[in-house]
C-alpha cells in the first residue's frame, strides 16, 4: 500500500501532531482558565498575543520563532546551553511550530467549555467541603472535558496541516522536518510528481478523519452531553 | 444561640442587611421574593463575603468583619439545599450524595448513606442520572446530599419550589423529621406564609 517513503511522511507527521497537540493542551488550559476566570491588568494583551498566530502570516510567526528560538536566539541559545541541541531544522521545532500555530484554536475551545461550566455546581462543591483544587478536579475540569477533547483535535488537525511557519522556522528536510503538507510541497515542484500529490492528498483525508472519528470516540466515552461533539 | 448574625450584604446594586439570634429548631428567613433572603444563605455559607458584620452559629465564629475572620466555605460545615438543587449532572445519585461524606471525617458523620436513602426513600435513585429524577426526586437527593456531608447546620432556600403540591406534604415532614430526630439547626427562606407557620420556631421578617 504505502511506500517506506510514504510511511516515514505519515509517522512524522503524527508524532510531530501529537508532540505538539501534547505540549499545547497544558499551557493553552491555563490560559484559557485565566482568560475565562480571571481579571487582571494585561489581560486584553495576552488574548491578543494568544490569537497572533491565527492572524498573522504563518510565514511571519515561523520567522518570529526564528528570531526567538533560532541558533542566535536567546530561547534557542537557552535550550542549546541545556539540552545540547537546538531546535532549528530538527522535528521538534516543527512540533513548535504546529504547537504555536495550533494555540489559539484550543484555547479558544477550552474558553468556551470552561465558561459554559455552572459556577452554581462549584460553589455547591464548596460548601460540601471540597476545596479550591478538588473542586477544580471533580467539577470543572469533568465538566469542561468533552470541549477539551474537541480542542485538542482541532488543534491535532492543525498541527497536522501546519505549512508557513513549519517551512520558515525549520525547512523541509526528508525524515526530520517534511511533514505531509511539506512533501506535498515537495512533489509538486517535481515534473511528473502528480500520482504522489494524489496519494499523499489521500493520506492527509484519512488523517484528518481518523482525528475526527477518534474525537467522536472519546467525547462518546466520557459520556459527553449534547453540544460537546465536533460533529 | 443557634445563629446569630448582623451582616450588611452587597448584591448587585442593592444592600441587604439582616440582623438576628435565635435558638434551636428552624430559623426562617421571610419576605417576598428580591428581598436578598438568598444573599444572607450565600453569606452564612461563605459564599459572598458580606460588606461588614458578624455572623455565629452554634457558638462558632464563621466570619467577623472587624477581627477579619472568614471561613473558607468548605470549613464551615454547612448542608446548603439550593433553590435550584445543584445536583452534579455528571454524577451519579449515589456519588452525588457521597460527595460531601467522602470529604467529611467520619467523627463528622451525623448519617450514613444506608441510614440517609432509607430516611429520604430514594434507594431505588441510586443508579441515575440527575437529569432522570423528577422535581420531588431531584429535591430530596439534594437534601440527602447535604445531610450526609457531615453539616453542623442546613441551610434551606425555597426546599419546596421544584416539587409539585401533592409531594409537598413528604418534604415537609422530612424536614421536620430532621428538626427533631437529627436536632440540625436549620436556616430556612422562604416566601409562603403557610410553610414558614408550620415550621418556624423563630420568624425573621427581611425585606
Amino acid at each position: 500500500m504505502l511506500t517506506a517513503v510514504e510511511w516515514e511522511i505519515l509517522l512524522l507527521s503524527v508524532k510531530v501532531g501529537t508532540v505538539a497537540i501534547l505540549a499545547t493542551l497544558p499551557v493553552a488550559f491555563a490560559i484559557a482558565w485565566l482568560l475565562a476566570r480571571k481579571r487582571f491588568p494585561g489581560k486584553i494583551v495576552l488574548d491578543a498575543l494568544v490569537h497572533l498566530p491565527l492572524v498573522l502570516p504563518p510565514v511571519v510567526t515561523g520567522w518570529l520563532l526564528l528570531l526567538a528560538f533560532g541558533a542566535n536566539g536567546p530561547v534557542g541559545r537557552f535550550i542549546e546551553a541545556v539540552f545540547g541541541q537546538g531546535l532549528v531544522f530538527r522535528w521538534t521545532g516543527a512540533a513548535l511550530a504546529s504547537a504555536v500555530m495550533a494555540l489559539p484554536l484550543v484555547v479558544r475551545a477550552i474558553r468556551l467549555s470552561l465558561e459554559a461550566v455552572d459556577r452554581k455546581l462549584e460553589d455547591a462543591a464548596r460548601t460540601l467541603g471540597a476545596g479550591r483544587w478538588r473542586t477544580f478536579a471533580s467539577i470543572t475540569l469533568p465538566l469542561s472535558l468533552p470541549g477539551v477533547m474537541a480542542g485538542a483535535v482541532l488543534g491535532f488537525a492543525r498541527s497536522i496541516g501546519e505549512f508557513g511557519a513549519t517551512i520558515t522556522f525549520v525547512s523541509n528536510i526528508p525524515g526530520e522536518t517534511r511533514t505531509l503538507p511539506l512533501a506535498i510541497y515537495s512533489a509538486l515542484q517535481v515534473p511528473g510528481g502528480e500520482d504522489s500529490v494524489t496519494r499523499l492528498a489521500i493520506l492527509a483525508v484519512a488523517l484528518s478523519l481518523g482525528a475526527l472519528a477518534v474525537s467522536e470516540w472519546l467525547v462518546r466515552q466520557s459520556g459527553g452531553r449534547k453540544g460537546s461533539h465536533v460533529l | 444561640m443557634s445563629f446569630e448574625v448582623d451582616i450588611a450584604v452587597e448584591r448587585d446594586e442593592a444592600s441587604v442587611t439582616a440582623a438576628f439570634s435565635s435558638g434551636e429548631g428552624i430559623t426562617a428567613l421571610f419576605g417576598p421574593s428580591g428581598a436578598g433572603k438568598s444573599s444572607i444563605l450565600e453569606a452564612v455559607a461563605g459564599l459572598v463575603r458580606p460588606k461588614r458584620g458578624r455572623i455565629v452559629v452554634s457558638g462558632r465564629t464563621l466570619f467577623d468583619g472587624k477581627e477579619g475572620t472568614c471561613l473558607a466555605p468548605e470549613g464551615r460545615a454547612c448542608g446548603f439545599v439550593f433553590q435550584d438543587l445543584r445536583l452534579f449532572p455528571h454524577r451519579k445519585v449515589r456519588d452525588n450524595l457521597l460527595f460531601g461524606h467522602r470529604l467529611a471525617s467520619d467523627d463528622r458523620h451525623i448519617l450514613e448513606l444506608d441510614d440517609a436513602v432509607e430516611f429520604l426513600g430514594i434507594g431505588h435513585l441510586l443508579g441515575r442520572m440527575p437529569r432522570t429524577l423528577s422535581g420531588g426526586e431531584a429535591q430530596r437527593v439534594a437534601i440527602g446530599r447535604a445531610l450526609l456531608s457531615g453539616p453542623r447546620f442546613l441551610l434551606m432556600d425555597e426546599p419546596l419550589s421544584s416539587v409539585d403540591a401533592g409531594r409537598r406534604d413528604g418534604i415537609l415532614s422530612v424536614i421536620e423529621r430532621i428538626r427533631d430526630e437529627l436536632r440540625l439547626p436549620i436556616l430556612y427562606v422562604s416566601h409562603d406564609r403557610a410553610e414558614v407557620e408550620r415550621l418556624a420556631d423563630t420568624i425573621v421578617p427581611i425585606g
